[in-house]
This record gives structure tokens, C-alpha cells and sequence, in this order.
């Protein structure tokens, strides 16, 4: 989408309203971007020079052991380890479930359908919490406590949302793919399969880049399901080390960019995809 | 539940399976039943044409969703319910307590002060939210260069959420060697504790989370490229200045987009626990300013173990929650401008690759 394009028309804009709009736009931009490019700076000082520092975007010191130190101090590979599984294992089942669902809920039709799938949406407004501690105590019967299992196994199941999306993906694809199949005599599931999911490239990717963003991110469940050093995930390891080095800020600060790292990094190879993605999901 | 369980577990130790993947193949077990039990009934009504093709192959490819409702929403929604007249601390049995633990919420006063906080915190954040994030996405959709890289500079803090997000603006609002402090110092004004202070803690939390509207930004940027241009030519035809555009186009013309942001982020907002939780690790801030409702919530079923009584909080946050979007919804009436004639060719057309 061209995002040059503006929506006023062809008439241009006075020129005083224009440098009003882009010294705003720049003021506000320098605001925005200061705080994470500190981030980075705080990174690479040393403790004692943190002080010195202030709020200056200079490291000033170029101390790049922040780096190992902070990843040192608690066994980051495990960590990291468990954060991939607990999320990468996520991505590939919520993408496969929901898109093989909104495709039903797109192309089959059948009676009951749209009753469900409006029981489908209202699970959208139905707040997590209500149900964490039954869940817990769900998991705990299955001994699945301090396992990654609780967090990675609820989304082989579909995420309501992301089925809603499909569905929506798939409404706008033409009806003529399905008539044709089912005349040469391909069942719904080769029809899914064979048809659908490689015209899906677009919303997979989108919602693959949601789903990686906040399993990577995951807190709350990561809080409550895991407690030992053998499955904890990054974001739980950074909170831990934020309670007991809270006054090592450029080791902190070192460890939650390594975090952020991927999430970054994404960003950068799909930001076409990721932008589409969330103008996607913001649909009326 | 635990006894098939145990003898699931008890099988699979005879068929020397290791111990760290007996549970998850009991559940595979189980759910290899009910899916199986699925498809032959289906198989089976199939077969007998008691329905057609088509009505197997649906119930059939939406029976995950439905299992997993079953199992990790409908069932515990039930379970939670039943929960929440009972008095239970995971090690001795149940006791049914009626409407006692409704009863102790209405005279908790530390439930008070997560609701006070929790209801501030949606009710001031989400518009300023609003505000900010439809307000930087009107200045970007002005012809001007470079507006990519307004909108990657504005998108970028919203990777670093959660934890990471917490971590950093703790020492952004540090007292003496913060950000915030720092600049303030700059022009001679001594600033506050922050998270320090009962006073400023929410204020600075509200303004944490101003730092991350850019999600929301690239919502209504695309919001604003879906408005028609014919109507703003008309409008000019008609003498229309750029205000009374504003007013009578663009706004009406994205509400439909504003609401579900306000809808979906005062839900988030009400569901907030990373950032009370991290700030004071797992305390609730400076005189339980950060107390807000979730870590509450948590604090009560995972560090005092009162299951009952957790539950009862779970569903009061659902009622509170029901009351807040039914009366969004309500006012929307008077504030959505809803197409009931939409052409069809207006739909936005899925815009990536």
C-alpha cells in the first residue's frame, strides 16, 4: 500500500500547515525514539559512568562486556532455549488451526455456522483471567506445572481472533477456487490444503508475526506456569534479574535489549508484512 | 480426572516411556479418544446420510475450536464458578461457603484500591491513547517525505513491551539519574520520585504506556487511507475549509475504527499486571498505588493460595468489564458513523503483498 498517498485529494495543502505538521511529526519522532536509543546508550556504559552519563545518547565508554556479563549472570541458553520452544511451537499450531477453522467457517456452509461462529467472536471479549485458575488447576491434574506444555498447548486449538481474521481473509477470495475443486471431485481438506493455505501467504505471515510477538513477550502465563530454572522463559528471566541487580542498570539495560532483539530484528525483515498485518487486524 | 490420570500415567510407566513425557501423552491419549469419538459419529451419521458431506467436513474441521473451548474456556468458566462459592487452598478439601467470598470482596479494601487503580488507569490511559495515536496518524497523512520513516520511528518502541518495556522505564523515571528527571533538570525543574511516589506512580505507568501507541497509529493510518477522496473533493466543491473536513469526513468516517481501538484497549487496559508486577516485584508499588487488578487477582490464587476467593475476583473483573463495553457500546450510537449501503468495492482489499 502506497502510504505517500494522501487521503485530501489532489489539492494541495498551504504551505504553513505543512512545516506545522512536520516540525510536530519531527519533534514528536525525537521524543518517541530518545528513550530506546538511551536504552542502547546506558547498554554501553559502565556502572560508575551512568552517573556521568545523564541523558546524553553518548555510551561514552563503549563497554561492550555489558553484554556477555549481563547473559553470564544466569544461564541465558536455557532461557533462550525455552523461549523458542514456548513460542515457535505456538506460531506453527495457532497458524495451521485457525486458518484450517476460518476456512470452515468461510467456505462451508452448513446450518449452525454462523451461530458458532458469533459464540466464536464473543470469546474475543471474555477476559483471560476468568478462567487462569481453573486452567491452573486443570494443568496441575495433568502434572503439567513448571512444564512449557500450558503455555504451547492450548494453541493447537485456534485463537479466536485469528480465526476471525481468515475467515475474513478467505471471504475475499473468490468462490470460484472451491466450485471448481469440488466439481473435479477434491475434498474439503485438499481443498484447504492444496487451494487455500498457499493463497494465504500474506495473513500467515501477519498473523505469525502477532503470535511470535506476544508468546515471546508472554508474561503472565510464564508467571504463573513456571517456576524452576529448568523452564523459565526470557521475560521472566529479566524480571527476576531485575529484582536482584536493580542497581546494575547498563547490565540490565544489555539484557533487555538482547530480549528485545528479536522482536527488533522481525521487524526490520517483514516490516512491510507486519504493517499490513495491523492495518488488517484494525478492520471494521 | 486425577484417577485417569494416574492410571494413564501408570500404563505408560509400564511401556517405559520417560517420565518427563508421560503427561503430555496421557493428554495426547485423551484427546486422541475425543477426536476419534468425534469422527466416528460423524463417520457414522454420514453414513447412515443422516447428514450431508459438506455438514461432516464443517463440524469436523471446527471441532479443535470447540474441544478446546470445552477444555480451556466453557468447562473452566463453569469450574470458576462453582469455585467462587467455596473456600479452597489447593491442599485441603473444598468447603462451600455460599456467597462469603462476594462478601468479603465487598469490604476488601485492598480490592477497593486495585479497582480504583485498575478503573483510573482505563479511563485515563486509553483516551489519551486515542488521542495521541489518531492525532500523529492525521499529521502523517499530510503529503510529506519520509513519512515510512515517521512511521518506523513511532512503531519501534512498541517491540520493547512487556517486561523489557518495565524494565527500561524504571530507570527512564529513576529518581536521580532518569531520563525524565534528567531533562527536567535541564530546565531547572526538580521532578518527582516517580515510581517512588504514591503520588506519581500511576501518572508515570499512564505515561509508560503512551510510549507504545504505536500499534495503534498504523491502525488508523490505514484507517484514514480508506477514507473515499471523492469525499473531500465534494466537500471542497461545496467551500468546505479543512476543519469542517475534519469534522464532518475524516472523523465520522474512521469511527467505526476508533471505537474497536477504545473497545479492544480499555479490555487490555482492565487486564494490565506486567507493569505492577515488575516495578516492585510483585508488590503493588508505593502504598499499593500499582496494585492494579490482575496482580491482585494473582497474588490471591498463586502467593496466598485462596482459589475461592480468586475465582470470585475473576468474575467480578468479567462483570466490571461487561458493564464497561456495554456502555462503550452504548454511547457508540451517538458517536459511529456506520455505511449501512457500503459497495462492496469499497472494502479494503487485504493490503499486504
Amino acid at each position: 500500500m502506497s502510504m505517500s498517498a494522501s487521503a485530501e485529494g489532489a489539492r494541495p495543502r498551504p504551505l504553513g500547515p505543512r512545516i506545522f505538521a512536520l516540525t510536530l511529526l519531527v519533534v514528536g519522532s525525537v521524543v518517541f525514539i530518545y528513550p530506546f536509543l538511551w536504552m542502547i546508550a546506558t547498554a554501553l556504559r559502565t556502572q560508575a559512568g551512568v552517573s556521568q552519563g545523564g541523558v546524553s545518547l553518548w555510551p561514552v565508554q563503549w563497554q561492550w562486556s555489558n553484554f556477555s556479563d549481563g547473559l553470564g549472570s544466569f544461564p541465558f541458553w536455557t532461557y533462550l532455549r525455552n523461549s523458542v520452544l514456548s513460542t515457535l511451537v505456538p506460531v506453527v499450531a495457532v497458524v495451521f488451526s485457525s486458518s484450517l477453522i476460518g476456512f470452515a467457517f468461510a467456505r462451508i456452509r452448513v446450518r449452525g455456522s454462523g451461530v458458532l461462529f458469533a459464540i466464536v467472536l464473543s470469546t474475543m471479549l471474555l477476559p483471560g483471567e476468568v478462567t487462569i485458575v481453573p486452567q491452573f488447576i486443570l494443568f496441575k491434574n495433568l502434572d503439567m506445572i513448571d512444564t512449557l506444555w500450558p503455555i504451547i498447548v492450548p494453541t493447537f486449538f485456534g485463537s479466536s481472533f485469528f480465526i476471525f481474521l481468515y475467515r475474513q481473509f478467505y471471504l475475499r477470495l473468490p468462490d470460484a477456487l472451491t466450485d471448481a475443486a469440488l466439481i473435479d471431485g477434491a475434498g474439503w481438506f485438499r481443498i484447504w490444503f492444496s487451494i487455500y493455505l498457499p493463497l494465504s501467504r500474506p495473513i500467515v505471515i501477519a498473523t505469525a508475526v502477532l503470535q511470535f510477538m506476544s508468546y515471546w513477550n508472554n508474561f503472565f502465563q510464564a508467571a504463573i506456569y513456571l517456576s524452576t530454572e529448568r523452564w523459565k522463559t526470557l521475560p521472566l528471566a529479566l524480571a527476576g534479574f531485575q529484582s536482584v541487580h536493580d542497581t546494575n542498570t547498563p547490565l540490565l539495560m544489555a539484557t533487555a535489549l538482547v530480549v528485545t532483539l528479536p522482536c527488533v530484528l522481525l521487524f526490520f525483515f517483514a516490516q512491510r508484512h507486519i504493517i499490513g498485518g495491523i492495518s488488517f487486524t484494525g478492520i471494521k | 480426572m486425577s484417577g485417569i490420570m494416574d492410571g494413564l500415567a501408570g500404563f505408560l510407566e509400564r511401556l517405559h516411556v520417560a517420565e518427563g513425557l508421560r503427561p503430555i501423552l496421557s493428554l495426547v491419549i485423551i484427546l486422541a479418544i475425543v477426536f476419534g469419538l468425534i469422527g466416528a459419529g460423524l463417520w457414522g451419521a454420514l453414513r447412515a446420510r443422516w447428514i450431508s458431506r459438506n455438514t461432516a467436513a464443517f463440524w469436523l474441521f471446527v471441532s479443535p475450536w470447540i474441544v478446546g473451548f470445552v477444555i480451556f474456556t466453557g468447562g473452566p468458566m463453569v469450574y470458576s464458578l462453582i469455585l467462587s462459592f467455596m473456600d479452597w487452598d489447593l491442599i485441603d478439601p473444598a468447603k462451600f461457603t455460599g456467597l462469603a467470598n462476594y462478601k468479603e470482596a465487598l469490604s476488601d479494601p485492598a480490592l477497593g484500591q486495585s479497582i480504583k487503580v485498575t478503573l483510573t488507569y482505563a479511563v485515563v490511559s486509553v483516551p489519551l491513547q486515542t488521542v495521541l495515536s489518531l492525532g500523529v496518524a492525521l499529521l502523517m497523512n499530510v503529503r510529506v517525505r519520509g513519512v515510512n520513516v515517521f512511521r518506523t520511528i513511532w512503531y519501534l518502541p512498541s517491540l520493547v513491551t512487556g517486561v523489557a518495556q518495565a524494565v527500561l522505564f524504571i530507570w527512564v523515571f529513576h529518581p536521580s539519574y532518569g531520563l525524565v528527571n534528567g531533562l527536567l533538570r535541564l530546565f531547572g525543574v526538580d521532578g518527582p520520585k516517580w515510581l517512588f511516589d504514591a503520588d506519581w506512580a500511576l501518572p508515570a505507568v499512564i505515561l509508560m504506556s503512551l510510549w507504545t501507541v504505536g500499534g495503534n497509529m498504523i491502525i488508523y493510518l490505514a484507517g484514514l487511507q480508506d477514507v473515499p477522496k471523492s469525499l473531500y473533493e465534494a466537500a471542497a466543491i461545496d467551500g468546505a475549509g479543512r476543519r469542517h473536513s475534519l469534522w464532518h469526513i475524516t472523523l465520522p468516517q474512521v469511527s467505526p475504527v476508533i471505537f474497536f481501538n477504545v473497545v479492544t484497549g480499555l479490555i487490555g487496559a482492565m487486564q494490565t499486571f506486567t507493569q505492577g508486577y515488575v516495578v516492585t516485584h510483585n508488590g503493588g508499588g508505593p502504598s499499593d498505588s500499582l496494585l492494579f487488578y490482575v496482580l491482585y487477582l494473582y497474588q490471591n490464587a498463586f502467593s496466598f493460595f485462596q482459589m475461592g476467593y480468586a475465582s470470585a475476583l475473576a468474575w467480578i473483573l468479567f462483570a466490571m468489564i461487561m458493564v464497561l463495553t456495554a456502555l462503550v457500546f452504548r454511547g457508540s450510537a451517538f458517536w459511529v458513523y456506520y455505511e449501512s449501503q457500503r459497495p462492496k468495492e469499497r472494502r479494503r482489499r487485504v493490503h499486504v503483498s
